[in-house]
């Protein structure tokens, strides 16, 4: 029931406006800093009203930076982290609701049991497998001593051979990320809402599991996704940690890494005016994004009945 | 009763963990029969139809078409299609996907499939849907796309469950017959899970009534419904008045002792096997007839009871009586009112009367 009173809606309007301006509050500070000039941007007090440099200081940021590059490697990061993560937890959500195998609640609470750890958590780990790939098997052909009788016999370096490092590729960006917990969680309970007659209706025309999966879940579950994709998103694009530790080389940075050098260190010359304009492009993307799908994304969150 | 066994059941039984759900289970059907399994919920029907379709394997006994062993065949192996209760239509699919699903995966050709399911659609009278999606149908509609879907890709046997039990009550009435008129012309084999007596009534050839997993009593519905097999059976038909009387046989007829309502008399065996001693009365409130007390005059061979009417009440075409008899209470139907109070006469005719001998307790 919703309740229909002047009051009521009026004291609802004042709270949202008030909860609104509290989350803009700090988006217009940044807007004002980016539109002043430097040495407008370290005046004491701050003012209040913007200056009129944003565009320039738009372009002079997105040129310092290299942006065109780095959003390039963003763009590329964030879909390879959102169709990998898609991918990866919708196949495994379908295993663990479906399928009756050996210690399937054991692998399903495992999984779950990993949402509690974050990337930061199991960050070095993490490094040390994707920057030695190859580590694992090169111990492994080592104990078996398959390293040292291939140098004997045939002077073939297996060791050199099986070096796979990760660092500065897309790979390695994209890889650590795409596990996901959350979202096999998600994909697990959304299709234990699934009717079993569905299933059976399936096994009696004749479908296998697959033809089940792609002729039926996948397409009752295209709201979930593109719901789940937005999120995904958002969670690719602002990834700070990792791609700082794993990026190296300028041209693999993504945009978040791009921002941070930005930002100026002590010593240097405080340019917040470039930060703060180069703040509002590199937050465009996911705005835009939201703005764009939010339609999907209320749909995939409420609509659980199709 | 030997049919030619199209479908057979040789001792097929069911357990669930520790639970008996069916047991003992010998069943042949004959080609082209409508074949009704009745019962209350949780006496096995619904596993019983699920073990047919290839869902469940029997924890033993053997399911063969045709002669051959299907006991452990998969669903879509057997030649059986499936309505469900809850229809299971794809929401994401139309109409004309949803009934073209089962030949796609077959591999028919796309021309053949199309031909094929506008061949349903004028069958069940769903030309112009084919491409609305399930959301966008009435509960009927719905029910005929899920009857279509079954049966395009042409089953020897429909399997049935409860498919009416989710449409409105005045269109229930009217899909019976076309249902039970389209398995005619189509001489289909139907399997139909109810637990409606009337349904099963209207629409089989022959009704397979379970209880507790067991089947029953099996056989044509004016037998189930005249000559009930056990006292389970006739309370199921609606013989829900019961008494206990006492009596023993003798020769063609049973002697009934005198009870608290009745004078002894007799009534003709007719082929029932009863031992002496304490018998279960049970009748339909509409086989009773009601006299006042003063003109009561046994006419037809049955049996009278004293009582006293407690209470009527209208429930549209009768006046339907609580009438005590002795130390128990009946339901008594009347073309007119006796008003509570009245001493009357319940005459039960001989062949409306059914006698079981009470569970030794």
């Amino acid at each position: 029931m919703v309740e229909r009173h002047i009051w009521l809606s009026l004291f609802c309007h004042v709270v949202l406006l008030i909860g609104a301006a509290v989350v803009c509050l700090p988006l217009y500070f940044a807007f004002v800093a980016g539109s002043l000039t430097v040495s407008e941007v370290q005046q004491v007090p701050f003012p209040l009203v913007p200056g009129d440099h944003f565009v320039e200081n738009t372009v002079s940021a997105w040129k310092e930076g290299d942006f065109g590059r780095l959003y390039l490697n963003s763009i590329i990061v964030t879909v390879g982290i959102v169709v990998g993560k898609l991918a990866v937890s919708v196949i495994a959500g379908f295993a663990v609701t479906y399928f009756r195998f050996p210690f399937r609640m054991t692998a399903f609470w495992l999984i779950f049991i990993s949402l509690m750890l974050p990337v930061e958590v199991r960050i070095i780990p993490t490094y040390e497998a994707v920057a030695d790939a190859g580590g694992p098997l090169r111990s492994f052909f080592g104990a078996i001593g398959l390293t040292g009788f291939l140098a004997s016999t045939t002077g073939y370096q297996l060791e050199a051979a099986l070096q796979w490092n990760m660092i500065n590729t897309y790979g390695g960006l994209i890889l650590p990320l795409i596990a996901s917990a959350s979202a096999t969680f998600l994909f697990r309970q959304f299709f234990l809402t699934v009717p079993d007659e569905l299933c059976e209706a399936a096994k009696l025309d004749g479908a296998g599991p697959l033809k089940f999966f792609r002729d039926v879940l996948l397409p009752l579950s295209s709201s979930n996704i593109a719901a789940l994709s937005i999120i995904l998103f958002l969670y690719g694009w602002n990834q700070y940690l990792w791609p700082l530790l794993f990026t190296t080389e300028k041209e693999m940075y993504t945009a978040m890494i791009g921002l941070k050098d930005l930002i100026p260190v002590a010593d240097a010359q405080p340019a917040w005016h470039l930060a703060m304009a180069a703040s509002f492009f590199v937050m465009a993307p996911p705005a835009l994004v939201i703005l764009l799908m939010q339609r999907w994304f209320t749909r995939g969150l409420v609509d659980s009945s199709k | 009763m030997e049919r030619d066994g199209f479908l057979e059941l040789r001792g097929v039984a069911s357990r669930y963990g520790s639970t008996q759900v069916l047991s003992d289970i010998d069943l042949s059907i004959a080609k082209g029969e409508f074949v009704a399994l009745l019962g209350s919920s949780g006496c096995g029907k619904t596993t019983l139809l699920r073990l047919l379709a290839g869902f469940i394997s029997p924890s033993s006994g053997e399911v063969k078409v045709r002669h051959r062993d299907v006991t452990h065949l998969p669903p879509d192996k057997r030649g059986m299609a499936l309505v469900f209760q809850s229809y299971a239509l794809w929401p994401h699919m139309t109409v004309a996907q949803n009934i073209g699903y089962g030949l796609k995966l077959k591999g028919v050709a796309r021309a053949e499939i199309a031909s094929r399911v506008s061949a349903m659609q004028a069958m069940l009278g769903l030309e112009g849907l084919e491409a609305r999606k399930p959301q966008a149908l009435s509960g009927g509609q719905r029910q005929r796309v899920a009857l279509g879907r079954a049966l395009a890709i042409d089953p020897e046997i429909l399997l049935l469950d409860e498919p009416l039990s989710n449409l409105d009550a005045r269109i229930r009435l009217s899909v019976r017959h076309e249902l039970r008129a389209l398995q005619k012309r189509l001489g289909i084999t139907a399997i139909h899970v109810t637990h409606d007596r009337e349904e099963a009534m209207v629409m089989a050839d022959r009704i397979v009534i379970l209880n507790a997993g067991r089947i029953a009593q099996h056989g044509s519905p004016e037998e189930v419904y005249n000559r009930p097999a056990s006292a389970f059976v006739a309370a199921f038909m609606g013989a829900e008045n019961v008494l206990s009387l006492n009596g023993h046989p003798d020769g063609d007829a049973f002697m009934l002792q005198a009870g608290p309502a009745n004078e002894a008399t007799t009534v003709q065996l007719a082929g029932r096997h009863l031992l002496p001693g304490a018998v279960e009365a049970r009748f339909r409130p509409e086989a009773a007839h009601l006299f006042a007390k003063e003109e009561f005059l046994p006419r037809r061979p049955g049996v009278a009871f004293r009582g006293e009417v407690l209470a009527v009440a209208y429930p549209g075409g009768h006046w339907r009586h609580v009438v005590r008899l002795g130390d128990r209470e009946i339901m008594a139907d009347a073309p007119q009112a006796f008003s509570p109070g009245m001493r009357v006469a319940v005459h039960v005719p001989a062949e409306s009367l059914f006698l079981f001998n009470s569970p030794t307790s």
